[in-house]
């Protein structure tokens, strides 16, 4: 034990000659005392009592009932310990005063081993009275509500009724029986093989009317803040539930609301650190899930014919608590829940990062080996980027690249120019003399373009809507190395090709690996200041990205959302050992060389602060938290690797190539 | 989104090809806004329109007269020139649909934007 036992009379006695560490000891002990009562109200008394709290033996300090209760009941018989959630401290209490004493002279001071793995050095000091009873009431999980009877019985049949199971699964609301529940979509379609909506694709018909006007009620009542566009019902018999789960945060926005009918249910949330909330879901109530409770927590339904609820209660909503003496069964029916949610489309950003896929995702993807790995890498590293940092980004682009704009200015009067992966529009009014269309893959930089007056369509860099023949001139600038295979960057290329008319000139600018040229280094590694009209100049500096190889376990159960690993999990690390390390896309350090063609470079929301410049203000479209960082995935070309590609296009001559500013550049002319 | 960008616009739902030309034009909110009249720029763009797209989707709209087809010597007719010049840049759908000819499936136009993008099996080849 590193620290000496202290007794109680040690405090009064000034003649003890203390050492060093005892008095370190006494310090953090007084230390913890005022903590306790300035941060928690909790007042601990200098004489000995049965209970003690022990500060630092808590929950959120990551220490399990698991491993504290046997450090405890070494001093004697724990009559009860009660860890509140989320709290450093513990409170317990022995059955006598000797055993309480006991416990505060031989653990005060001493060092167990949390669950991290690390050491922990508890202080015990007694209390009078434990907050048993507040504490046990208080425990729902932060962000929780339960409205009780926020729909009439008439309204709860109608709903029921309104659900027909017996239609086919050809219908557009899609029905599918899952192995454990019936359940049904709206508006989007839940899919459950990777617990996510396509939110390219909403259903027909939107929500039914009925749920629409009741919505909007809610809304209107202020019970809740948004308006869901997604419906889920789900029909329980009884035996059967739903695993533990936290919907995934990048799929859904904040506010989660499920209205329970038909019979009413225990639903269990489960905080990370094991603290379990078994929570009275009465008939005709809605559940409202925000921040912590929406976040961090999970929620599932044990598949179970009796729910185990207080007999003092009845059918009141809260919680079950494990008051033996107030504990009886209720025979469950079978209970429909219609659970609105609203369709996410930025990435999440959430304070519980170690939970969130659009946050735990900044962890390398693989290198893709299919095509379709391929889309779904630029889904996730390109297209919602774009869309999340679109405000930022398009702040942060302002003047267009002098190169191009001289390729502009030399077309024709009346030339018709398509840029494709136009950005926020900088090249569109370039020269007035042209009729340019813009088209981008993000909605967000789109609407810039609208804003400005010019022409711009929302689509796909493969698959252009525009007629073939029709461009006498085409301009794709930093898009193509978002492709994320050789066929792909070529499928770009030919889909640019196809646009234009026999005699018809299209520029093409890629980063390149090469960021040396002739001895020359390019401004992105040269200039660590903002320098406007470079296209990846203004990708914020910051510090190495070395982030560790952990990995999202891919526990897609079938009929649950994303399982939350435990903590422990994170902790391991790269707990894959099917996938090669050497298959993870490295993250790039911003304006160091490049050490790999396929990378990840990070976007820092927000400047340096009162540094080099004062922080870019967000537009009010696609904006997000300051300080959050996104990786877009990049393939940089070596030299003559993007000609070499153009070349392998049947009808076309390469006019010229060349180095610009850390950028491959290609005129091509279609013969 | 102006008459020209429509007259230039295609489907490009997999396998319709040249079939998905023109997308047919619904709009429920339009707006003329006045663009300064370049005639040299109007005449340029005449010989890049396909016509028959034109007349059918400036129909749809309800409000404006096209000529048959380009009249002779249109390079010099200033009134034809200000009347293309109105169809083809002055006249902005804002909100509506385009339909794909082949396929049938429906883009949404919205505070003047279509929105082109398909889903992976739609363009999948």
């Amino acid at each position: 034990m590193a620290a000496p036992r202290i007794t109680m009379d040690s405090h009064h006695q000034s003649n003890y000659k203390r050492s060093k560490t005892e008095k370190k000891f006494l310090r953090k002990q007084m230390k913890a005392r005022h903590t306790l009562l300035r941060h928690e109200g909790i007042e601990t008394v200098s004489y000995a009592t049965q209970s003690l709290v022990v500060a630092n033996g808590g929950l959120g300090n990551s220490v399990s009932r698991k491993q504290l209760l046997p450090v405890l009941e070494k001093c004697g018989f724990v009559d009860a310990l009660l860890m509140p959630p989320n709290k450093p401290y513990s409170f317990v209490r022995y059955r006598t005063t000797e055993e309480s004493k006991k416990a505060y002279d031989t653990l005060s001071g001493k060092e167990i081993v949390d669950d991290l793995g690390q050491k922990i050095t508890l202080y015990l000091n007694f209390v009078e009275k434990a907050p048993w009873k507040e504490l046990g009431l208080q425990a729902l999980p932060p962000g929780l509500t339960v409205i009780e009877e926020i729909i009439s019985p008439e309204d709860e049949k109608m709903l029921l009724e309104s659900v027909n199971w017996t239609e086919d699964t050809d219908n557009q609301n899609f029905q599918k029986s899952l192995k454990h529940r019936r359940v049904k979509h709206f508006g989007y379609e839940f899919q459950y093989e990777n617990n996510n909506v396509d939110k390219e694709k909403p259903l027909p018909g939107g929500l039914p009317d009925l749920c629409d006007s009741i919505l909007e009620k809610w809304l209107k009542e202020g019970f809740i803040e948004h308006k869901p566009d997604q419906l889920t019902v789900n029909q329980y018999e009884p035996g059967q539930g739903i695993p533990a789960h936290i919907d995934t945060h990048s799929a859904f926005e904040d506010e989660i609301i499920s209205l329970s009918l038909g019979s009413e249910i225990v639903m269990d949330f489960k905080h990370p650190n094991g603290v379990t909330v078994p929570v009275m879901l009465p008939c005709r109530s809605l559940l409202v899930m925000t921040g912590e409770s929406r976040y961090l927590w999970t929620h599932g339904i044990t598949p179970r014919k009796f729910d185990t609820v207080q007999a003092s209660r009845g059918h009141k909503s809260g919680i079950v608590t494990g008051d033996v003496e107030d504990l009886t069964l209720s025979k469950r029916g079978i209970r429909t829940s219609f659970t609105f949610r609203k369709v996410r489309h930025t990435p999440c950003n959430c304070r519980y990062s170690l939970v969130c896929d659009s946050q735990t995702k900044e962890t390398p993807p693989s290198f893709p080996e299919s095509d379709r790995e391929a889309s779904r890498l630029e889904q996730e590293y390109v297209h919602r980027v774009y869309e999340g940092i679109a405000g930022h980004f398009s702040s942060t682009r302002h003047t267009p690249w002098p190169r191009v704009v001289e390729f502009l200015k030399a077309l024709p009067s009346g030339s018709v120019v398509a840029d494709v992966g136009c950005g926020n529009g900088k090249y569109l009014g370039v020269n007035e003399e042209l009729y340019m269309i813009g088209c981008d893959r993000s909605q967000s930089l789109v609407d810039i373009c609208r804003e400005r007056r010019y022409q711009a369509v929302v689509c796909d860099a493969l698959a252009v809507p525009v007629r073939s023949g029709s461009c006498d001139a085409c301009i794709s600038i930093a898009v193509i190395h978002h492709f994320a295979t050789a066929e792909r960057r070529a499928a770009a290329l030919r889909e640019l090709v196809r646009l234009l008319r026999p005699g018809g000139k299209a520029l093409i600018y890629v980063w390149a690996m090469e960021q040396e040229h002739n001895k020359k280094k390019s401004k992105y590694l040269r200039e660590n200041r903002v320098s406007p009209g470079r296209e990846e100049l203004t990708s914020n500096e910051m510090s190495a990205q070395e982030v560790p190889a952990k990995h999202t376990p891919d526990l897609g159960s079938q009929d649950s959302a994303r399982p939350v690993p435990s903590i422990s999990d994170f902790q391991e690390g790269g707990c894959d050992s099917r996938k090669a390390t050497s298959s993870k896309l490295p993250i790039h350090t911003n304006r160091t060389p490049f050490h790999s063609q396929d990378l990840l470079v990070p976007w820092h929301v927000t400047g340096n602060p009162g540094k080099d410049r004062p922080v870019e203000p967000l537009g009010a479209l696609g904006s997000s938290d300051p300080g959050a960082v996104f990786h877009r995935y990049y393939h940089v070309f070596r030299e003559a690797e993007l000609e070499a590609a153009c070349r392998t296009l049947s009808d076309v001559s390469v006019l010229q190539s060349y180095y610009d500013q850390g950028n491959w550049c290609v005129i091509l002319q279609k013969v | 989104m102006k008459l020209l960008t429509h007259n230039l616009l295609s489907s490009h739902v997999r396998g319709v090809g040249p079939r998905g030309f023109p997308l047919r034009l619904q709009a429920t909110e339009v707006r003329i806004n006045p663009v300064e009249f370049n005639p040299d720029f109007v005449a340029r763009m005449i010989p890049k329109v396909e016509w028959a797209a034109l007349l059918e989707a400036a129909d749809t709209l309800h409000l404006i007269e096209v000529p048959k087809e380009p009249i002779e010597g249109y390079e010099h007719d200033e009134e034809f020139l200000r009347k293309m010049h109105h169809i083809l840049l002055e006249v902005e759908v804002l909100e509506g649909t385009l339909q794909c000819p082949e396929s049938g499936r429906l883009f949404p136009i919205s505070r003047g934007i279509p929105n082109m993008l398909l889903s992976d099996e739609e363009t999948e080849t």
